[in-house]
């Protein structure tokens, strides 16, 4: 090797560590959840948060609906919980879910962010906050536009960007406003980002 | 990385300006859940018109209307009356039976804000009889929010949720009889406010100032990193009588707390919890 150091965002195959994978959608991401979840290694060094714009007043299904087809333990996010490798957490209906020092979970109701709460913007400005370059943000099918001011911040603070193609999405505003805000985001199919998945780094197995 | 310093610097004019505004005005935000305090912050940059958080320090420390603006940005919350109509319906249906069996009923509504919570509960108490031997403590750091809720005004248009609210939180009556609406407000009857006693109280840095038989706490905590979580509640232990009741919000909970062993589980969905006997 030689020049500088390689830009992370620019090279999907470096072999980077990320701290934390964030994830963001709305209607029509569950279907692209269902492929990426999946798909993450058992052992992933990484911490993962995944946002979804639910109805408030119903409790969240989401965690009976992954725990068992993850390779990693999968649970709802709770206030002032430790962010720790491995793990995927699910923002509770209702209360926005942010990034904390520790780092840790930390919850508010706050008032909506465009009409949202919680709100991806939130969560993806907080973690960008907490974890610099060391974050991968992923935003998926939605429709609305939520998503793209956090991207934005992601991408600012080093970390890398990856928004789901427009065309497989079932909702494109939300990736489109996206990569209308952060041209440099990387739109991929979810079958694609599952790759970018499927090859993070693990620690071994005992 | 020029923005990781950035990132970097920020939280350091963040733990500052705390710093100078405990030593200031000794308002202890320091143990404050730092990422949201942050948006908040951010927002206020807007509003005051400064470009970093250490001009904004400069302003609070040499106006003092400066700090009264910006604590409206660090503390206020927005609530509903009977949010969470769940929670008040547990209240009316498992705890309202054993508040009746005291003969003077004391409740302390811990960071009311402007006080829907505070109206909530009194309603809740007429409806079942028991107002009239009822004390309502309702606290909170902030004045101006104080103020507001010892009007206990609120929108106009905020009263067809109110309403669906109490009529799914058992209501007995139409929250209509409460109220009087004029100019887009409603105003609520003062005769309400005469069980109600407003007063400024820090969970952070004052102590104990009563005993209750019923805390309702609730979407403050989630504001508090996890030290100041168990202070809090070990002042909602000390105030609470022999078999007290706490009620928290919907995603709080005593369970990782140093007050785990001090409570048992009352009504666990609705974060209902009753302080365990002494040994």
């Amino acid at each position: 090797m030689n020049g500088g150091a390689p830009d992370p965002r620019a090279d999907p195959q470096d072999e980077v560590q990320w701290d934390a994978i964030v994830i963001g959608g709305s209607s029509g991401a569950i279907d692209a959840l269902n492929v990426l979840l999946p798909a993450l290694p058992a052992g992933l060094r990484a911490g993962v948060i995944v946002l979804l714009h639910l109805p408030c007043d119903r409790r969240s299904r989401l965690v009976e609906i992954f725990g068992y087809r993850c390779a990693l333990p999968v649970q709802e996010a709770e206030d002032q919980q430790p962010i720790l490798p491995g793990h995927v957490y699910f923002g509770p209906p209702g209360y926005h879910l942010l990034v904390d020092r520790g780092p840790r979970l930390a919850l508010s109701i706050d008032p909506p962010v465009l009409f949202s709460r919680p709100s991806i913007d939130v969560l993806f400005q907080s973690a960008a906050d907490g974890y610099g370059d060391r974050l991968l943000g992923v935003l998926l099918s939605g429709a609305n536009e939520d998503g793209a001011e956090g991207l934005a911040a992601i991408y600012a603070a080093g970390g890398r960007t990856l928004v789901q193609a427009p065309d497989t999405a079932a909702m494109r505003t939300m990736p489109d406003a996206a990569l209308a805000r952060v041209p440099t985001a990387q739109p991929l199919t979810p079958d694609e980002i599952a790759a970018v998945f499927a090859q993070l780094p693990t620690e071994p197995l005992p | 990385m020029p923005t990781q310093n950035k990132a970097h610097i920020e939280d350091i004019e963040q733990r500052l300006l705390l710093d100078a505004i405990y030593h200031r005005f000794h308002y202890d935000f320091r143990e404050y859940a730092q990422a949201s305090l942050k948006r908040r912050l951010r927002a206020a940059l807007t509003e005051f018109g400064c470009k970093t958080l250490s001009q904004l320090q400069d302003r609070v420390l040499h106006d003092p209307s400066v700090f009264t603006g910006l604590l409206q940005y660090l503390t206020v919350q927005v609530s509903d009356m009977f949010r969470d109509p769940s929670y008040f319906l547990a209240l009316r249906n498992e705890v309202v039976p054993i508040l009746r069996t005291y003969p003077s009923i004391k409740v302390w509504v811990a960071g009311c804000s402007t006080g829907e919570e505070v109206y909530s509960l009194a309603i809740l108490l007429l409806e079942e009889g028991l107002l009239d031997r009822t004390l309502i403590y309702a606290t909170d750091i902030n004045p101006h929010a104080l103020r507001a809720a010892e009007q206990g005004v609120f929108d106009l248009d905020r009263a067809a949720a109110f309403t669906a609210n109490h009529a799914q939180a058992g209501g007995r009556s139409s929250l209509s009889d409460y109220y009087t609406a004029r100019y887009g407000r409603v105003v609520f009857d003062k005769k309400l406010r005469e069980h109600m006693v407003f007063s400024d109280h820090s969970l952070s840095t004052d102590s104990v100032f009563a005993e209750v038989h019923l805390v309702s706490c609730r979407n403050v905590l989630i504001y508090f990193e996890r030290d100041l979580q168990n202070r809090a509640l070990g002042l909602f232990h000390e105030a609470l009588v022999h078999r007290g009741f706490l009620g928290l919000g919907s995603r709080e909970s005593v369970r990782f707390s140093a007050q785990a062993d001090g409570f048992d589980d009352f009504v666990l969905p609705d974060r209902i919890y009753r302080k365990k006997a002494d040994l």
